[in-house]
């Protein structure tokens, strides 16, 4: 009888186990040589190419052209009346940072602290966050995580959107961020009196100023120690700033603070920057221009920053920034989840006066550029990741469709949760009766 | 001669009472005209007499004197009607009771706001200016025409259209209540519970009113009348069907609790907010003839919007509901064009059905229908006219036309359109949007009883 009981019982877990896997059944991704075929292909950096092929192998873009000998035993996807660009470059995320953004013990991307630079993103970055799938499948392959709250909140991490640990998914970009002593007023529950934003902005300032030369004193401390002087984490992760081999990310957007941003990037040497959000950046274009400084700007869908202001100065502002000669890359707004309309932001700029090759390098080459992986990405070029989507338009325009995601020469599932509910519901079954 | 002066002297009484709304005479020429219910014209002419729609046909002959504005390849559609909004208000939450019908935001409508003019920059001509999501039942809203350029909060309402009322269920009044001042509703069983108990007292409250009037038609009857109570006045008017009901609302278990509430007190029209998670109970929605109100594709900015979908507004369009996308914010109600047109994307609506969803469709959803939302002869001259296609990404609103007025003109606005300068307000002071605040605005005013860690996160 116990012997019954316990093959019932063993029966009972196998079929749960094979039940559970059946359910637990998502799409993978799937690697393999691919030959793209009959494709029009806007290669960002070399034109547009009608009727070519992109050929897929090992990961890598190995063959780009009209005129390309597909290897036997290669897949063949035929792109007939399809486009195929670059995989874009979200560089204003916090994807795998945050799941729920108002529930707290899901969100890793606010740390405690005002100088925290050795907080990692790419340690918190979750590969199974949800908003991923639902990231890419709109082609957006590649997204800069970013920790925020705070003066110096942190180390961005540039991730690709597939894989299965932090390590799979970094991009080969680190940058820290700095929020620049801001002047600005946060939103309508921010009733601060202009003294009390002016003060908080100074104190703020030479907050800065006096961690700046403690880091300063450090790095000349830990050359001369060689790289003895003691454990002061937040300082160490400041040094590869200080010697310009690692980007300073500096969060800045009222017209005031970027200039005073500027002089202050001038007077600390600091040899790589780039401004990010930089939301009235058209009213001081030209010293932005004439400093040589890059520009992370968006969201390009906000509301224009002062009542006076003309309507439609947030959707212009990336236009008007390259025309004075500024290096133009557009974000998503952060914290939403909402990265899959990078491309509509790109869109708004240009239909409010940028370029649209503009827009479109703004959100492929030029973030690969600013993150010193343009060799990787950012382009459909010979020799570079095979990280690009394949759709049936315009990607900046709302209807197009999105058929296919490569990163990294994986082929994406083209499922998230947001199509899955969308099959198990549009014919609900039951339906009303049961 | 007195009683000559007497009428002169009333009619003016009579006529500074009556908000003066203006309403324009012009011609739009060669348009592609998007009607919304008949189709497309293409290179036709609309002919606006008095603020309505006059005529609607090729080569009209313009009247004498009339102002013309030339669309040629341009494309002519109904103005914008955005049911979710909470622009030109001075106050959103009465947070203070989670039943607070008795306050209206009629009483508080703010005609110098920028963001009017910020919306008909987007095509918007008409919106549904709400009470926020705090309580369980909340304010009574307005459905206002955006009339940019008065001083009068009168002019902004649309007047005749029906009267409407906010409800919210799930996290907004739970936590706003139950979470901030420790009372009912704390769960989503409390929220149904404060509604039922108010529609039942409002019954209670309502017979013993016609009770009274009954009695007090008796000859010899002795008795006082029952004490009066604004707030069972209109809860009484909601179950008389007085008033639309647009309830603020995410997950299908609340909305289906909601349709039931209704079922049981005979309550025919309502509109659900929001309702993220109305595509789970589409089959339910239809058959009751409820209709949704939707975003087009916010989520996860709060847990009971995670489990959402952008296909949302497809789900239940192709399911039967009477379904619009809105914006509950003044930057996406700059372009609802877009948001409609993300349904394409999401579930392959054709152009007719994704244009539905910001102009007929609202506007059944605030009960005007019969007025505004589409490009018909003897309805209001509320149209849009956008340079490329509306649900192109690069539509872009070149003119916006109120009642026959031109309220925008992208070519020949000054970038300034301030009616009011605040002499106090700092000319340097910029202001951006916190990119860790809840999205949806429908719990301003209510900050001070919120759980607070997310209004504390970034006021370091």
């Amino acid at each position: 009888m116990k012997g019954l009981q316990t093959i019932m019982g063993l029966l009972t877990a196998i079929v749960c186990i094979v039940v559970l896997r059946v359910e637990a059944q998502s799409p993978k991704g799937k690697y393999g040589n691919v030959a793209l075929t009959n494709a029009t292909i806007e290669t960002v950096t070399k034109g547009t190419i009608q009727n070519g092929t992109v050929l897929i192998v090992d990961g890598k873009i190995t063959a780009v052209g009209s005129n390309v000998s597909i290897p036997t035993g290669t897949d063949v996807i035929d792109c007939k009346g399809q486009f195929i660009y670059p995989g874009m470059i979200d560089a204003g995320t916090n994807l795998g940072l945050s799941e729920i953004s108002s529930v707290a013990r899901t969100t890793d991307f606010n740390e405690i602290g005002e100088v925290i630079p050795q907080m990692k993103a790419l340690t918190a970055v979750n590969p199974n966050a949800s908003a991923i799938p639902v990231t890419r499948v709109s082609g957006v392959t590649t997204a800069l995580s970013i920790p925020t709250g705070g003066m110096l909140s942190g180390t961005a991490a540039l991730i690709n959107l597939h894989g299965y640990t932090p390590d799979q998914m970094f991009a080969g970009f680190e940058g820290i961020v700095l929020n620049f002593p801001n002047t600005g007023r946060r939103g309508f529950f921010d009733r601060r009196t202009d003294e009390e934003i002016k003060k908080a902005s100074d104190k703020a300032l030479a907050s800065l100023n006096d961690v700046w030369e403690k880091a300063t004193q450090y790095q000349k401390l830990d050359s001369a120690t060689k790289g003895k002087a003691g454990y002061y984490p937040e300082l160490q992760a400041l040094i590869p700033v200080m010697r310009g081999e690692q980007t300073l990310l500096v969060e800045v957007n009222a017209s005031k603070d970027i200039q005073a941003a500027l002089k202050w990037l001038k007077e600390k040497k600091v040899k790589k920057s780039i401004l990010t959000g930089v939301a009235e950046g058209w009213r001081v274009a030209d010293e932005i221009a004439k400093s040589g400084i890059p520009v992370i700007t968006g969201g390009v869908l906000e509301l224009p920053t002062r009542d006076y202001d003309r309507y439609d100065k947030a959707y212009a502002n990336p236009g008007l920034l390259k025309k004075a000669g500024v290096k133009v890359a557009i974000k998503s707004e952060s914290n939403n989840n909402n990265y899959r309309n990078l491309p509509y932001h790109a869109g708004f700029a240009v239909a409010y006066g940028m370029n649209k090759e503009d827009a479109l390098k703004a959100i492929t080459i030029i973030p690969a550029e600013l993150f010193g992986v343009a060799n990787k990405l950012g382009s459909i070029e010979v020799g570079k990741s095979a990280t690009l989507f394949i759709c049936n338009g315009d990607p900046f325009e709302t209807k197009t469709q999105v058929s296919h995601v490569f990163i990294e020469g994986w082929s994406m599932p083209m499922v998230s949760r947001q199509t899955e509910l969308y099959n198990e519901f549009l014919k609900r079954e039951p339906g009303l009766k049961k | 001669m007195k009683k000559l002066f007497v009428l002169l002297f009333s009619s003016f009484i009579l006529l500074g009472a009556m908000a003066q709304v203006d309403r324009g005479n012009l011609l739009i020429k060669n348009g592609t005209v998007i009607t919304i219910t008949k189709g497309n014209l293409e290179q036709t002419d609309v002919l606006i007499k008095d603020g309505k729609i006059a005529q609607i046909g090729k080569n009209i002959t313009a009247p004498a004197g009339i102002k013309i504005v030339d669309a040629s390849g341009h494309f002519v559609m109904p103005g914008i009607i955005d049911a979710h909004t909470h622009i030109a208000l001075d106050g959103i939450n009465e947070g203070t009771n989670p039943i607070t019908p008795e306050v209206n935001e009629s009483d508080v409508i703010n005609p110098f706001q920028i963001g009017i003019y910020r919306a008909l920059g987007g095509g918007i001509t008409t919106v549904h200016a709400m009470h926020g999501s705090a309580n369980a039942i909340g304010g009574q809203c307005e459905t206002i025409k955006l009339r940019y350029g008065t001083f009068d909060p009168e002019v902004l309402k649309m007047d005749g259209a029906p009267r409407t009322i906010k409800f919210a269920l799930g996290e907004n009044p739970t936590r706003s209540h139950g979470e901030g001042s420790g009372i009912v509703p704390r769960t989503r069983m409390g929220v149904e519970f404060v509604i039922r108990q108010a529609f039942t007292e409002a019954k209670e409250y309502s017979e013993k009113w016609n009770q009274y009037n009954k009695s007090k038609l008796v000859k010899g009857f002795r008795g006082a009348p029952p004490s009066y109570s604004y707030r069972h006045e209109v809860l009484s008017d909601i179950l008389n069907d007085k008033i639309i009901v647009h309830c603020h609302s995410y997950r299908a278990d609340e909305i289906y609790m909601m349709l039931k509430v209704c079922k049981d007190f005979g309550i025919k029209r309502i509109v659900f907010q929001h309702v993220n998670e109305g595509f789970k109970v589409a089959p339910e929605l239809a058959a009751q003839g409820a209709m949704a109100s939707v975003f087009s594709d916010w989520w996860a900015y709060k847990f009971e919007v995670y489990y959402s979908t952008a296909y949302n507004a497809a789900i239940l369009a192709k399911n039967g509901v009477v379904t619009s996308i809105n914006s509950d914010d003044g930057e996406m109600m700059r372009h609802l064009y877009h948001e409609a047109g993300k349904t394409q994307k999401y579930g392959g609506l054709s152009d007719e059905e994704a244009l539905a969803l910001i102009t007929i469709n609202p506007a059944k959803q605030l009960g005007i229908d019969n007025r505004v939302g589409s490009l018909e002869i003897g309805k209001e001259a509320d149209i849009a006219i956008f340079k490329n296609h509306p649900l192109s990404i690069y539509g872009v609103p070149m003119f916006t036309i109120v009642d026959g007025v031109i309220r925008f003109d992208r070519e020949k606005d000054p970038d300034d359109m301030r009616l009011m300068v605040d002499p106090k307000q700092a000319i340097e002071t910029a202001t951006f949007r916190d990119k860790l605040s809840d999205q949806d605005h429908c719990m301003e005013g209510a900050e001070f009883i919120l759980d607070s860690e997310l209004f504390n996160a970034n006021k370091k």
